[in-house]
């Protein structure tokens, strides 16, 4: 139990530095590498809390593709130039008094509601999809993902799938004076307007204007 | 203190959020960063998501935090195509910079 709770304190020790070094650092490469760094400690805890399948989908979801999509777009845009200035300039360091009060605020609520909250009492008796500890976690989770969410499962695909189509229209750009092939003109092309049969009268010749 | 329990989870929750929140509004960088900031807000609240239904014993929170998880990857992946297009028509992402709208 004791060492349960040093290495929650050790992750979360980790996350919150790393979060606070994602807002913070100078650099926005060093940013999404505290991102990485803060998805890897969550999903250490997600694991060590007992949601294992949720901790590996988290690592390789957030660190395997979504943080080497933010380390794509941030290395492929120029912002090198402005690592060095925190921010760009002074007069738009007012929203910074603003910022940390409305946060503080928020995060005292959320302490607040923490600390005076209880169960509701008849609760365990409400929820029907009780953990069965016989099963693994990912055999529980996909026994109800499949059978009582599996709606709500197809509707997540189509948001992916309109992400993705929405994504590619967004930046696929037509670039002007490129020569490709083009397959449809190719094949739609007739023997009418490839060749032109003429009569050419004899010892005429041609002008030049024909 | 060595009993972990669901209070320190949400505490943890909390605490990245708050942290989020000040990522969004002390950046004025470029836009990635504040994207990341939203990326560490839905972190929090998958952390609850997952903390409650751990110790209730309920899967669905478990359940939606891969629904999250979902759209957290689509948002991402909208945002960035935009702010890669942005890029490419005024050729800055500077926060202050983006003033088209004059919000």
């Amino acid at each position: 139990m004791i060492a349960h709770a040093i290495f929650f304190y050790l992750f979360s020790f980790i996350a919150i530095v790393s979060a606070v070094m994602v807002t913070a650092s100078k650099n926005t490469v060093h940013s999404v590498f505290f991102l990485i760094l803060d998805f890897i400690s969550i999903s250490c805890l997600f694991i060590m809390i007992g949601a294992e399948f949720l901790g590996m989908i988290m690592l390789i979801v957030y660190v395997g593709a979504v943080a080497v999509l933010f380390l794509f777009v941030v290395m492929m845009l120029n912002v090198a130039q402005q690592k060095n200035q925190w921010f760009a300039s002074e007069a738009s360091s007012g929203h910074i008094p603003v910022g940390l009060i409305i946060s503080t605020l928020i995060f005292f609520e959320l302490i607040i509601v923490i600390g005076g909250w209880k169960y509701k009492p008849d609760l365990f008796d409400l929820n029907n999809s009780m953990t069965n500890f016989n099963l693994s976690n990912t055999h529980s989770i996909g026994q109800i993902l499949y059978t009582d969410y599996i709606h709500v499962f197809q509707i997540s695909g189509m948001i992916l799938l309109v992400a993705m189509v929405g994504a590619i229209v967004l930046t696929f750009r037509k670039r002007e004076g490129v020569k490709t092939q083009s397959y449809l003109k190719q094949i739609s092309r007739e023997r009418s307007e490839g060749v032109q049969i003429v009569d050419v009268e004899t010892n005429k010749g041609v002008k030049i204007d024909d | 203190m060595t009993e972990i329990g669901l209070g320190h989870y949400l505490t943890l929750g909390a605490i990245i959020f708050s942290i989020g929140i000040i990522g969004i509004f002390l950046n004025r960088k470029n836009i990635i960063v504040i994207l990341m900031s939203i990326e560490l807000i839905l972190l929090a609240v998958n952390i609850n998501l997952v903390a409650f239904s751990i110790f209730l014993g309920d899967l669905a929170g478990q359940v939606f935090t891969l629904f999250i998880l979902t759209v957290a990857a689509a948002e991402a992946a909208i945002g960035l195509a935009i702010i890669v297009v942005y890029y490419r028509n005024s050729g800055t992402i500077r926060v202050e910079e983006i003033d088209k709208l004059k919000g």
